[in-house]
């Protein structure tokens, strides 16, 4: 019994980096239509960002989160308004393109500047406790309380604000809605800056988490969350938190009863036949088909 | 015997009843019109023949075949092709590769030939292009057979559409509101097009419309569906002066 | 048209006589033949130049097959890797484990065959999601397809798990390759230039309406996922061969995002287009290596800027000349003969 919530508790942990990642990745699709395959990769500058502070400025948790979260927002604008904003009327697949060559070139100019992997100090008092045969570490319980705060934070923004209901309206419907007085580009800017920011956060947490970073480490979590993204339902902000969950949840639950080298292609497969049997995601509504 | 023979055809989406017990027969070589107002149900309708959607109930047959359940490319082979009411055309190709795609259930060679260009392939290919160029020529389209369909002019869109269509060799041509956007001038002109086309390519034609003078001008008979009911049947003559027919396009007040 | 000179005019209908030309073809492959089988017996192109001649081919083959999916149906796969560590894998295990040693020359191409039908087989499978899923769900089905490869393949000891397979000989030589190459874009041009390959087409541009125009289009899905993923396990085989040593971890996503690569910088729905996107991707990497690691940083920047500047690529929708069929290209002279008297006729 223990064991399980052990394992249930891990699979919140992972869940909830995933799910801070995927929401990016669904913010940035429901806006522009178009997969920022950088996502991954910002989440990875967040972590080194997080080092950066934290090595060279001696600077405590709370600045180290909130910095990072800055930096890794301000890149993405930077991004969007350089590489991303010319290409809104271009084919759709320029953008994916362009995309990932900003991906690439992310994680390239990382191992140019620092060609070794690097260790994340330890930031904050790791408490354990005990309570029986479960052990529950302070820095858990920060990571998925954190991560839940910020999404609910989003969820309100999104939902009761008015840059909130601006960012929905666009993800609507692009042509009429600069009719009516919304500035488009501040909304896309305001949400390239806040999905990112998440990923920065995630960054941050997932180097407390697992300490050693290196530049490619956003790929691999960056592939995972976009398939979370999907498997919710991409553009649907709930779907994404559902999806990282969901993930996380099959992989702890894969690592914990089979080999780990089985994690993948158990997580993969499941997602596979998941997404054949719902093919928009679990939140995810099929575009109806008109003649 | 009819040509086609729709019985009893209801179509629900999602509880929103879209067509509701829709009995329809045409005689080959017939021109017949749908016509109601916006919403009504019409191009559902066609959707429900072409195999888009799939009925929820009821029967279409072409000739003896049941029609319900076959993919839309099956019932296209089977002999009935369609236009749209906002044009389809496939934009970034080719005029001419706009008709030979058309031709994609006639083609007598197998993928491999096509590949290995070998067996029927050559020949093949030379018929369908020839004949894809004479029916442009037909349309008057062939200068243009290696423009882009997307740079056509849209009368010459939508003509190029039912020049598709054809090239399908169809025995039923259902035309979803050809008149869309045409000023009067060209809607008489339509007209005598669409004469034409019944008679030299001795295809039977449904036409969804909302110009009633087109409709009056060339269709033999008429249906009235609204919100998905048929209301009214028969003559134009017969239309034109039903009480039903005028309270669902103009209001209650006015009809009465 | 550019603004040009006279000259260049003069040799572009040279160029264009030359290559309607009906023995064009024929000619130049057997020129290019018989070079690279000179090239390498006499070896006059040093074993280096060599290599990265047989790793342009490969790239070429991989580009114009994705090329298939990607610009001609317009669906946005990223599990080229996958097919491609398929083909790989099967024509490796052949020439180490079951082909006698002596006979390995002989048996090679009947290998790489192999490895392309192992890697058909499996397209034929990834196909059938395709009939429903679209879009970006389409393109997570072929990534998870990628990962899944990859991850059984390490997870099978048998074929050396996550240290990979090696033992194999080079076999994988220019002539070979040349061969190959050859053969992917011709019949790739073959399929674009069918009723099929207009199929696929117009399953890009309105699927709705080509199923509507007699289209079948889960049967023109199978065979563009076929023929692409055949084409794949070819190149698999052909690079394991050159490389005579692979693991999992070479076709990953980012083997993928290579691909991708070349086929947007060439542009989309352009046989020309990904052969010359193939070949400057390749030699600019060779070019670039003195730069060392900032080289990675330098080549994404380059496609960005492309990107924006030439959101269609190279050649995107547009083809070289020399590959349109001849019966197209008549069409058109007559349809530009047309066009210029009207115009005459008006002005």
């Amino acid at each position: 019994m223990a064991y399980i919530f052990q394992q249930a508790l891990n699979a919140l942990q992972l869940g909830s980096i995933y799910a801070l990642i995927a929401l990016g990745y669904t913010m940035v699709y429901g806006i522009l239509t178009m997969i920022n395959f950088a996502h991954g990769d910002l989440f990875m500058v967040g972590a080194f960002f997080c080092f950066l502070l934290a090595v060279y400025f001696h600077l405590s948790f709370v600045p180290t989160l909130l910095l990072s979260m800055l930096g890794v927002a301000c890149l993405g604008v930077i991004i969007e308004r350089l590489a991303y904003k010319p290409l809104r009327n271009a084919p759709r697949v320029s953008a994916i393109i362009t995309a990932l060559g900003v991906g690439l070139f992310l994680e390239n100019f990382t191992l140019a500047l620092s060609p070794y992997p690097k260790h994340i100090p330890q930031l904050l008092e790791n408490t354990t406790w005990a309570i029986g045969a479960l052990s529950i570490s302070s820095l858990q319980i920060l990571i998925i309380v954190l991560s839940l705060v910020l999404m609910l934070i989003l969820d309100f923004v999104v939902q009761r604000t008015k840059a909130g209901m601006a960012m929905r309206a666009i993800s609507w419907d692009k042509t009429i809605v600069p009719l009516m007085g919304v500035p488009v580009n501040k909304i896309i800017s305001l949400t390239f800056a806040i999905g990112t920011g998440l990923g920065g956060a995630a960054g941050v947490m997932y180097g407390l988490a697992y300490p050693v970073i290196d530049p490619y480490m956003g790929i691999m979590v960056g592939w995972k969350a976009f398939i979370c993204a999907v498997v919710g339902g991409i553009g649907n902000i709930r779907g994404a938190m559902i999806g990282g969950f969901i993930l996380g949840g099959v992989e702890i639950l894969v690592a914990a009863f089979l080999p780990s080298t089985y994690r993948d292609v158990v997580a993969f497969t499941l997602l596979l036949i998941l997404l054949i049997v719902r093919p928009y995601g679990i939140l995810g509504k099929p575009q109806p088909q008109k003649v | 015997m009819p040509l086609l023979e729709i019985q009893k055809l209801t179509h629900r989406f999602a509880g929103l009843c879209a067509v509701s017990d829709f009995n329809f027969a045409i005689e080959p070589h017939e021109l017949v019109g749908i016509i109601g107002p916006n919403g009504a149900g019409k191009t559902t309708v066609f959707n429900l023949i072409t195999g888009v959607y799939r009925a929820s109930e009821g029967s279409i047959r072409l000739g003896r075949q049941e029609l319900v359940g076959l993919s839309p490319h099956a019932i296209t082979k089977r002999g009935i092709a369609r236009t749209f009411q906002n044009i389809r055309l496939f934009k970034e190709l080719s005029v001419l590769d706009n008709v030979r795609i058309a031709h994609y259930g006639q083609i007598a060679y197998t993928p491999a030939e096509a590949l290995l260009h070998i067996g029927r392939f050559r020949a093949e290919e030379k018929r369908i292009t020839d004949q894809a160029l004479d029916l442009l020529s037909i349309f008057k389209l062939d200068e243009m057979a290696s423009e882009k369909a997307k740079n056509l002019p849209y009368g010459l869109q939508r003509r190029l559409e039912i020049a598709r269509a054809l090239a399908t060799e169809p025995r039923l041509l259902l035309l979803d509101e050809p008149a869309a956007g045409m000023n009067p001038n060209e809607i008489i002109q339509l007209m005598e097009f669409i004469a034409w086309i019944r008679k030299t390519f001795s295809v039977t034609i449904i036409l969804i419309e909302h110009q009633m003078r087109l409709v009056m001008g060339i269709c033999e008979r008429l249906m009235v569906l609204d919100f998905g009911a048929t209301i009214a049947q028969g003559l134009c003559s017969e239309i034109q002066n039903n009480p039903k027919v005028l309270e669902a396009y103009l209001g209650v007040e006015v009809a009465q | 048209m550019p603004k040009s000179s006279a000259a260049y005019y003069k040799m572009l209908t040279f160029w264009h006589k030359l290559t309607d030309y009906k023995y064009f073809w024929p000619v130049f492959m057997i020129a290019g033949l018989a070079f690279c089988m000179a090239a390498s017996t006499f070896e006059f192109l040093d074993l280096y130049l060599q290599l990265i001649l047989i790793y342009v081919g490969i790239n070429i083959i991989l580009t114009v097959s994705l090329n298939l999916i990607n610009g001609y149906m317009g669906e946005f796969s990223v599990g080229h890797a996958g097919f491609m560590a398929i083909g790989a894998y099967v024509a490796s295990l052949l020439t180490v484990h079951v082909f006698p040693p002596v006979a390995q020359n002989l048996l090679f191409p009947l290998a790489i065959l192999a490895g392309g039908v192992g890697a058909a087989l499996v397209g034929f499978l990834v196909a059938i999601p395709s009939f429903k899923t679209r879009g970006d769900y389409l393109a997570i089905v072929t990534l998870a397809f990628c990962m899944i490869v990859k991850s059984v393949l390490e997870n099978i000891d048998a074929v050396g798990g996550p240290r990979g397979l090696l033992g194999m000989e080079k076999l994988t030589t220019l002539p070979w390759v040349f061969f190959w190459t050859a053969l992917s874009v011709w019949v790739i041009r073959n399929l674009v230039y069918s009723n099929f390959g207009r199929g696929v087409l117009s399953i890009r541009e309105d699927e709705i309406a080509s199923d509507l125009m007699s289209v079948n289009t889960r049967q023109v899905k199978i065979i563009a996922f076929v023929v692409s993923s055949f084409f794949a396990g070819i190149a698999g085989g052909l690079f394991a061969h050159a490389l005579q040593f692979i693991n999992p971890r070479m076709f990953d996503i980012l083997k993928s995002t290579d691909i991708l690569i070349m086929v947007y910088l060439g542009g989309i729905a352009s046989i020309g287009g990904s052969i010359i996107g193939a070949i400057i991707y390749t030699i600019l990497l060779e070019i670039l290596r003195p730069l060392g690691v900032w080289r990675m940083v330098l080549m994404p920047l380059m496609l960005v800027l492309l990107m924006i500047y030439r959101p269609r690529g190279i050649m995107g929708m547009k083809e070289i000349r020399m590959f349109l069929p001849l019966r197209d290209l008549v069409t058109e002279k007559l349809w530009r003969r047309k066009k210029k008297e009207t115009t005459d006729a008006s002005a």
